[in-house]
């Protein structure tokens, strides 16, 4: 594998524009598998949801499972897209031990849902529309553990072991048609797009679509072409992707990867690429050395699915607000900018804050905690806001505590510290900590009493009329008190002992 | 339709997984080479405006609703299993990744 | 009785004399597992035979009967089913060495049902493996004896539930039916045999050659007694999407109405010529005359893209059996070979099914790889689709103008074993009248029509109807069947030797 000095991103897009496709496959959170009975409920032992279907034990015989169905279209309805009169599932064939029936059930030239469109808003208000080429239905793998390697990985693994509890979990693998003219923008249009598909994904309430999960997972195929070029140029495939971020890191080091090759004058390798999530770095996977030859064919166990009209209008007539109009009415009642908005989405902090905000809180106050404190949190160990180990209901709570004065900014972010850190509930935490604002005014009054007899020239200033040096007075208080006064009512204090008026 | 060659042989038996032996490669490519002359004759009939049919049923929308069924015990599940190890299928080393 | 007597008894009259506490269910098991190992050294019709099992259910049956219960109308009677079914912690190999010693955790939805009937299940029959093959050869564990002449072929792939049925091992047997292998072996043997409408008969359990082919069916030597178990296997089944969701014909009323009277038969004209052997032919030719005696009227019919049929299986059944075998891969049960702790998964997975899978197996597996590639779908597997249709067309066609069709089984009389093993396309031809109802889905039935003067052995008479009419095929069979007898003065089979 030869390295490659990146372009840095600036020079890589002053020569080329990159063309993206984007393909995401959700697990759906149906009871059953997509093809048999079997429980799709996580956390079960190895091999303790399993039958001879999903086994791939001879003799076995797919039955469709009718909810996933009605999710494909939900999806498929949600994206605008036209959905199938008539269409088939088809097998994709080819080896892998942890697919037991060595194809994949799957659709092909006949998906259920095609050609619609997702709008997805940038940072700076802009819509940009990805067009949906197809979703369609298929069937997850069952998982494989490697033993043997060094770090667990497949390459020097000894043996594997699998378990096919995941097999057979529908999924619908939703492919948009080539994002184009994004320029600069295409990764922030590729995770804008992926976190708009996930709200609407849980919106619709098929999924909870947890990518740290792998309930959502994100290819990103990416090429570059010259400016004004109008061909494709050649593709990388990286694979599997696994949170919002790293959708962005991704095509931004492919962008990057892609313009040192060719600036090389190299050529693209048409190739699977792994994302490492340490460094935001790609590497090489498999390469194809000839194109993938599936033998797609009509799956013969399975009769065509053929949605009656009147179902798919239903369907439609029963879709949810759906997230775009949905932020729109949550940005109007919030009072703030398409710009506020779309930054709150592409922190994946909607939910959460309307979380926030039915167990109590403030609207600004909801909002203020997780795209500060917890926003910032999050960014620095790379993790989700939703994988943050604290619930809306305990943000609900500190936004309380801050409203009754029990807890200043400051200690209410040492709170949420001791909360991340698993010390408990914010009440908990407060306790343990100590961390209540000094309201005892005879604590404070002394505190005050000594920060004037420690400070004689201030106090003479502020006598002579200077209450702008009353900031000296109350630092020494707050300093004196570790924090944990009210810095208001400190001043209050301060002016009343001097017999100034505020 | 051209003749099948042994390299061809080859390269179907890579795509079957058939670790095939050096005379078989020789062996089927005759053979194969014979049935799909004599299959090709489907070709002779099938016009452009002839729709395929894949399947002789005229079933559609055949489903289940969405309830769990009992699974097999893990037992059952491995009981076949050539090898397993902690209640999972123990299989060769894997290469390359999908 | 004895045990001659009890093996020589249809499965309706066995039914009835344990119903009527003449004799045991029991005693009936006995009988047969005796015959078995009497005679299946010679035969080996049987993979494994499950004595413990039948004696088991033999006597639920009498114990059931003694305690007043309602019995089913074939319950007690002895049967023997072909190795593709799957039965719960019994050996369950498709003739394959793949799956030799493998023990299913579940039954087909055919085992479940013929257990609920009190059908007692002896073992399981020999096939060529994965059901590819029309003489029995191809089985991983050594060809099957035609009882009529055991250096001969007694058809395939259900040579194994044919040729029993044949040595009085059991009065019915189930087959399975992809291009013929239920009725070619019954022509061959002298026996009944049906394959029902595409999706009458469940196919859960029933390992999968050409899921779109496949059918399952019931092999007797009668025609009542096939009604009989066609009526126990038949049926809706929400396991298998491909089932039919309407009721079973009354096939069982029309085997005993057994009248052709008005009935319009069409001869398929394409089904005679070269390659036909003229004692097949005579055979067929004096069954058309006897319908026409029994009050049928006879017309000739024209499909000529049945002629097509033969070329369009070939492409179908390999590209649907590449993709169902692709499971066979060593990982999740079956045979193992070459896992040394030095070879990945994929090498032993090759491996494996270079030593586990027999060479017309491996030949279909490579046929059906190469007829899905790409570049060459269109021209194989897309045409392959479209003869389908203009078969499907044809039978439709002909179907306008009579009630059922008739023709010959299969070209020529049982072949003795070896002579076409390296001859793959001389093989195929022995189906070449069988196989447009596999690709239409229509029903079919081979009932023995005479013996073919030149060589003594069975000739099969195909009678064909269309789907979900498969109580025509038992009402002309059953009237067939009536007339010859009293012609001949006897059942066929009692003109084989007797082993
Ligand atoms: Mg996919
Ligand atoms: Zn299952």
């Amino acid at each position: 594998m030869t390295v490659t000095e990146l372009v840095s991103y600036e020079d890589a897009l002053a020569g080329y524009d990159p063309v993206m496709g984007l393909e995401v496959h959700v697990e759906l959170g149906t009871r059953t598998k997509m093809f048999c009975g079997c429980s799709t409920a996580l956390g079960a032992e190895p091999n303790t949801q399993t039958c001879p279907t999903c086994l791939g034990l001879p003799g076995s015989l797919p039955v469709v499972n009718a909810t996933g169905v009605e999710s494909a279209i939900r999806i498929g309805l949600a994206l605008n897209c036209e959905i199938a009169e008539w269409c088939r599932f088809a097998r994709k064939n080819y080896f892998y031990p942890d697919m037991p029936k060595n194809f994949q059930t799957s659709q092909y030239d006949e998906p259920i849902a095609h050609d619609g469109f997702l709008d997805v808003q940038l940072e700076d208000g802009e819509v940009f529309r990805v067009g949906i080429e197809r979703a369609h239905m298929e069937e997850d793998t069952g998982k494989s553990t490697h033993v043997g390697g060094a770090t667990g990985r497949i390459h020097g693994a000894s043996h594997s072991l699998l378990d096919y509890n995941r097999a057979g979990i529908p999924l619908i693998e939703i492919v948009t048609k080539p994002i184009e003219g994004a320029g600069p923008r295409a990764p922030e249009v590729a995770r804008a797009y992926v976190a708009e598909l996930r709200e609407l994904i849980r919106a619709l309430g098929v999924s909870e679509a947890r990518m740290e999960m792998g309930q959502m997972r994100c290819d990103v195929n990416l090429s570059l072409r010259p400016h004004g070029s109008t061909v494709f140029g050649t593709r990388s495939e990286t694979k599997n992707v696994n949170s919002l971020r790293s959708v962005e890191r991704a095509a931004r080091f492919e962008i990057q990867r892609h313009a040192a090759v060719l600036d090389d004058g190299g050529a693209i390798v048409q190739e699977t690429r792994h994302f490492h999530e340490e460094d935001g770095s790609t590497t090489s996977g498999r390469v194809k050395e000839e194109a993938e030859d599936y033998r797609y064919f009509p799956e013969p166990d399975l009769v065509p699915v053929a949605p009656s009209r009147e179902w798919v209008e239903k369907l439609r007539a029963e879709l949810p607000e759906l997230p775009r109009v949905r932020r729109n009415r949550l940005r109007e009642e919030w009072g703030i900018s398409e710009h506020e908005m779309q930054s709150v989405l592409n922190a994946g902090a909607v939910g959460l804050i309307v979380a926030t905000i039915d167990a109590g809180a403030p609207a600004d106050q909801a909002r203020k905690w997780w795209m500060g404190e917890l926003a910032r949190r999050a960014n620095e160990t790379g993790a989700e806001l939703d994988d943050l180990p604290i619930t809306p209901e305990q943000v609900a709570r500190l936004c309380a505590l801050v409203a009754e004065g029990s807890l200043n900014d400051k200690l209410a972010r040492q709170t949420i510290e001791g909360v991340l850190a698993g010390e408990g509930s914010p009440d908990e935490v407060v306790e343990k900590r100590g961390l209540k604002v000094v309201s005892d005014e005879g604590a404070l009054g002394t505190a005050v009493d000594e920060a004037i007899a420690g400070n004689p020239d201030v106090a003479e200033k502020i006598r002579g009329g200077k209450v702008a040096a009353a900031g000296a007075l109350v630092g020494a208080v707050m300093k004196a008190t570790r924090g944990q006064a009210d810095a208001a009512r400190v001043r209050e204090l301060i002016l009343e002992k001097l017999g100034v008026q505020g | 339709m051209p003749g099948i060659t042994r390299e061809e042989v080859a390269h179907l038996a890579r795509l079957a997984r058939l670790e095939l032996k050096d005379e078989e490669l020789d062996h089927f490519a005759g053979q194969l080479d014979a049935i799909i002359g004599a299959v090709a004759a489907v070709s002779e009939v099938a016009d452009e405006d002839v729709p395929p049919t894949s399947h002789p049923l005229p079933l559609t929308n055949v489903m289940r609703p969405d309830d769990v069924r009992p699974s097999l015990t893990p037992e059952q599940a491995l009981s076949g299993a050539p090898a397993k190890e902690q209640q999972r299928f123990k299989v060769p080393q894997i290469l390359g990744e999908e | 009785m004895s045990d001659s007597d009890l093996t020589r008894l249809t499965a309706a009259e066995t039914a009835a004399r344990i119903a009527g506490g003449e004799v045991t269910a029991e005693a009936v098991t006995e009988a047969h597992l005796a015959r078995i190992e009497a005679v299946d050294e010679k035969v080996h019709a049987f993979l494994h035979v499950d004595r413990e099992g039948a004696l088991a259910a033999a006597r639920r049956v009498d114990e059931k009967r003694e305690r007043g219960e309602q019995l089913g109308p074939l319950a007690g009677v002895p049967l023997a089913l072909k190795d593709i079914f799957t039965t719960e912690g019994q050996p369950t190999t498709v003739g394959s060495k793949i799956l030799e010693g493998w023990l299913p955790p579940y039954d087909a939805t055919v085992t479940r049902r013929l257990r609920e009937a009190d059908v007692v299940v002896l073992g399981k029959t020999n096939m060529d493996e994965f059901a590819m093959g029309s003489s029995t050869e191809n089985s991983a564990f050594g060809p099957t004896g035609n009882p009529w002449d055991l250096t001969r072929i007694p058809g395939g792939s259900g040579g194994g539930s044919s040729a029993s049925l044949a040595a009085f091992q059991a009065p019915l047997a189930i087959g399975t039916d992809t291009g013929g292998s239920i009725r070619q072996p019954a022509a061959m043997t002298g026996t009944v045999g049906v394959k029902p409408t595409y999706g009458a008969v469940s196919r859960y359990g029933m390992v999968a050659f050409s899921s779109s082919l496949d059918q399952g069916g019931p092999c007797a030597r009668t025609v009542l007694d096939a009604a009989l178990l066609h009526s126990v296997i038949a049926g809706h089944d929400e396991l298998d999407s491909t089932s039919v969701d309407q009721p079973v014909p009354d096939v069982v009323g029309a085997a005993r109405q057994a009248d052709v009277r008005g009935l319009r038969v069409g001869v398929v004209k394409e089904f005679r010529g070269e390659g036909y052997q003229a004692g097949v032919m005579q055979r067929f030719d004096e069954s058309v005359e006897l319908l026409r005696e029994l009050g049928a009227e006879v017309v000739e019919v024209s499909c000529p893209v049945f002629t097509k049929a033969l070329p369009a299986y070939y492409l179908i059944a390999p590209s649907e059996c590449s993709s169902n075998l692709a499971r066979f891969d060593a990982m999740r049960y079956g045979l193992r070979v070459g896992d040394d702790g030095t070879r990945s998964a994929e090498e032993v997975t090759s491996l494996t099914r270079e030593e586990g899978f027999g060479p017309e197996v491996k030949r279909r597996v490579m046929l059906g790889t190469y007829a899905l590639s790409s570049g060459y779908y269109d021209a194989y597997y897309g045409s392959a689709q479209k003869v389908r249709t203009l078969i499907t067309r044809d039978f439709a066609r002909a179907f306008e103008s009579v009630d059922v069709l008739v023709s010959p089984t299969s070209p020529t009389t049982a072949f003795p074993i070896g002579e076409r093993t390296d001859d793959p396309m001389a093989m195929y031809l022995s189906d070449l009248c069988t196989i447009p109802s596999n690709l239409a889905g229509n029903a079919a039935m081979s009932l023995p029509c005479g013996l073919a003067p030149e060589d003594g052995l069975p000739v099969g008479l195909q009678i064909i109807a269309p789907a979900m009419a498969d109580d025509r095929l038992y009402r002309v069979g059953a009237a067939v069947e009536a007339a010859f007898q009293a012609r001949w003065g006897h059942p066929l089979l009692e003109e084989a030797p007797s082993l």
